[in-house]
């Protein structure tokens, strides 16, 4: 049963994964790079590397179009990855996907569509306050555009959802005061890209569900690290972005719920989308075509297939070893790193974690008293240490929180407990010079 | 001191001063302690209106022109920024709008501090030299007219 390629040890072995990833023997500043900002974009195996490469060498052609040769292969490799994009989150239909160039571009053609579908004068749309830029600002465009309402849901202490009146969570965590008769739309982040917490959203979305809200999740912090099932969480649309799942950059998937696809109206038009078009009038492709005009970005969407199939190949042939930790096999390891670094941050004078959820991805973002988190990330970089600083485009979680901005370590597959020794020791040599 | 230098001698003066570092931590220490000397902006213009834009860190500069030279005040809440900031005012400061305007800016690369030059949002030494240029044209500006 048991190939050569398959791993054999009980423990998860994380040098045969880094071995993967080209990149890692890279040096900065002549030190060894410590790739902390997976949560920015992850790094890339060197399968994906050669998929994206060997297209263009031997299959690239337009996609749908030509009757020749070269455009029937590339049209089957990209259907092939739409396929595979299908059965890693579990979507009923390989037409509920639909390729776009990233979460922010899947949330945009969400919010432009269903804002036009759904939303009128006085409706409201929530949100929560640890949304990421792109899953406010849409939202606040299409609200403004029908005279409807942004409402948000507040962000507890320790970085989670309030969902519960008066400023406290009871007991059966109720976030009905949120819904009402005009609420349209609910969209939430599954984990949230400055602190790191899993949101409960499928309990939200059930709760949703009973009033007929509609749901969008935006999944960019999940999908490299959370087993994300569609039809389990029962949403409507679900959002991520391919980069941040070891896939090329300029991919994305917007996942949606057939029927309320082929209700929702076109975002852009084009080439592709269209079934036909006289000087008068156009009417649409079928799903998921309608939502996908002008040439796709090809190459990438055939690496996110390979990118989602390394993912399975390692993260599930490790599985059966964690699964009394609940967790996938990365899942697991990333979860032992940020308990790491979480317990030796602490013991650092001064140091602050902003994001103490429960439930968390390997994602820690700190503040340092007197310390600004450019200084640190500065510094961090001449150690080869690269790490994320700023507001992680979350403004709003910021002035929660009452700070300006965080230094923020998010962990891949591929990290180390040594290369989390080495952030610890570099935050401490940073604060020697700063200090 | 460094008054009676040119601006070009300024540069050079700091170019060696840097010079004198083999390893990143030394350069760094030093940058952070030029922050130290940096002359502070008077607390009424620690204003939203004279932070420059396009910084991770909130950087403050303010000027004034003083019997035909320019005068520079600053701060920063980051201690590398200030260092920064306190590098080009030390070049900079008390010169005429004509010397600012001409001034290259090639010493911040001979300095081994380019990165710091990048069209990368986070950081505002180019915000910065903008700034400083846009003082020294607005002076000069008003200078050809009275």
């Amino acid at each position: 049963m048991k190939t050569k390629d398959a791993p054999v040890t009980k423990a998860y072995d994380v040098e045969r994964i880094r071995a993967q990833f080209p990149i890692l023997r890279e040096l900065v500043h002549g030190k060894p790079l410590v790739y902390f900002d997976n949560a920015a974009t992850s790094q890339k195996p060197r399968r994906v590397i050669k998929t994206e490469s060997a297209y263009y060498a031997t299959i690239n052609a337009n996609v749908h179009r030509g009757v020749h040769t070269l455009s029937t292969r590339a049209t089957e490799a990209q259907e092939a990855a739409r396929e595979i994009v299908r059965r890693h989150i579990n979507a009923q239909h390989a037409h509920e996907v639909i390729f776009t160039s990233g979460t922010t571009a899947s949330i945009n053609l969400a919010a432009t569509s269903l804002g036009q579908l759904l939303l009128r004068k006085g409706d409201e749309v929530v949100i929560s306050g640890m949304e990421h830029h792109s899953n406010i600002v849409p939202w606040q465009l299409a609200c403004e555009r029908y005279g409807a309402k942004l409402k948000v849901i507040p962000i507890t202490d320790s970085g989670e959802w309030e969902t519960g009146p008066q400023g406290r969570k009871d007991a059966k965590g109720s976030t009905e005061q949120f819904f009402n008769e005009r609420t349209r739309i609910l969209a939430i982040s599954h984990v949230s890209n400055t602190l790191g917490t899993i949101n409960p959203v499928k309990k939200l979305i059930a709760q949703a569900k009973k009033q007929g809200i509609i749901t969008v999740v935006d999944g960019a912090q999940a999908i490299a690290h959370l087993d994300v099932d569609v039809q389990d969480l029962d949403c409507d649309l679900y959002a991520f972005s391919g980069h941040k799942a070891y896939a090329p950059t300029g991919t994305g998937v917007l996942y949606g719920r057939e029927e309320l696809l082929e209700r929702m109206p076109p975002w852009q038009g084009g080439g592709e989308m269209i079934e036909t078009v006289t000087l008068e009038k156009s009417t649409w492709a079928k799903l998921p075509f309608k939502f996908e005009a002008g040439t796709p970005h090809i190459a990438g969407i055939i690496g996110l297939g390979e990118a989602l199939r390394w993912m399975e190949d390692y993260d599930f042939a490790f599985a059966k070893d964690s699964a009394e930790q609940g967790k996938s096999a990365f899942a697991a390891h990333e979860h032992m790193l940020l308990e790491r670094a979480t317990k030796e941050l602490l013991t650092i004078d001064g140091l602050r974690i902003i994001g103490t959820a429960k439930e968390k991805v390997g994602v820690i973002s700190f503040v340092i008293e007197d310390v600004h988190h450019y200084d640190i990330g500065t510094l961090l970089d001449q150690q080869g240490i690269a790490v994320r600083t700023g507001h992680h485009c979350t403004q709003p979680l910021m002035d929660r929180f009452g700070v300006s901005g965080t230094t923020r370590a998010s962990f891949a597959c591929f990290n180390t407990c040594a290369e989390v020794d080495a952030l610890v020791a570099g935050v401490k040599k940073t604060l020697k010079m700063l200090r | 001191m460094s008054t009676t230098m040119t601006l070009a001698q300024t540069q050079q003066e700091l170019i060696d001063e840097f010079a004198m570092f083999s390893d990143w931590q030394d350069r760094y220490e030093h940058l952070i302690e030029l922050g130290k000397d940096l002359p502070l902006i008077a607390p009424e213009h620690r204003t939203d209106d004279n932070l420059v834009r396009g910084c991770q860190s909130r950087v403050w500069l303010f000027a004034e022109p003083k019997s035909g030279h320019v005068q520079f005040t600053a701060d920063s809440d980051a201690m590398i920024t200030k260092g920064i900031v306190a590098l080009l005012v030390r070049v900079y400061n008390d010169r005429t709008p004509q010397e600012i305007r001409e001034a290259s800016t090639d010493f911040i690369d001979r300095i081994g501090l380019r990165e710091h030059l990048s069209p990368n949002r986070a950081n505002g030494l180019s915000a910065m030299i903008d700034q400083m240029k846009r003082y020294a044209l607005a002076f000069s500006a008003n200078g050809d007219r009275s």
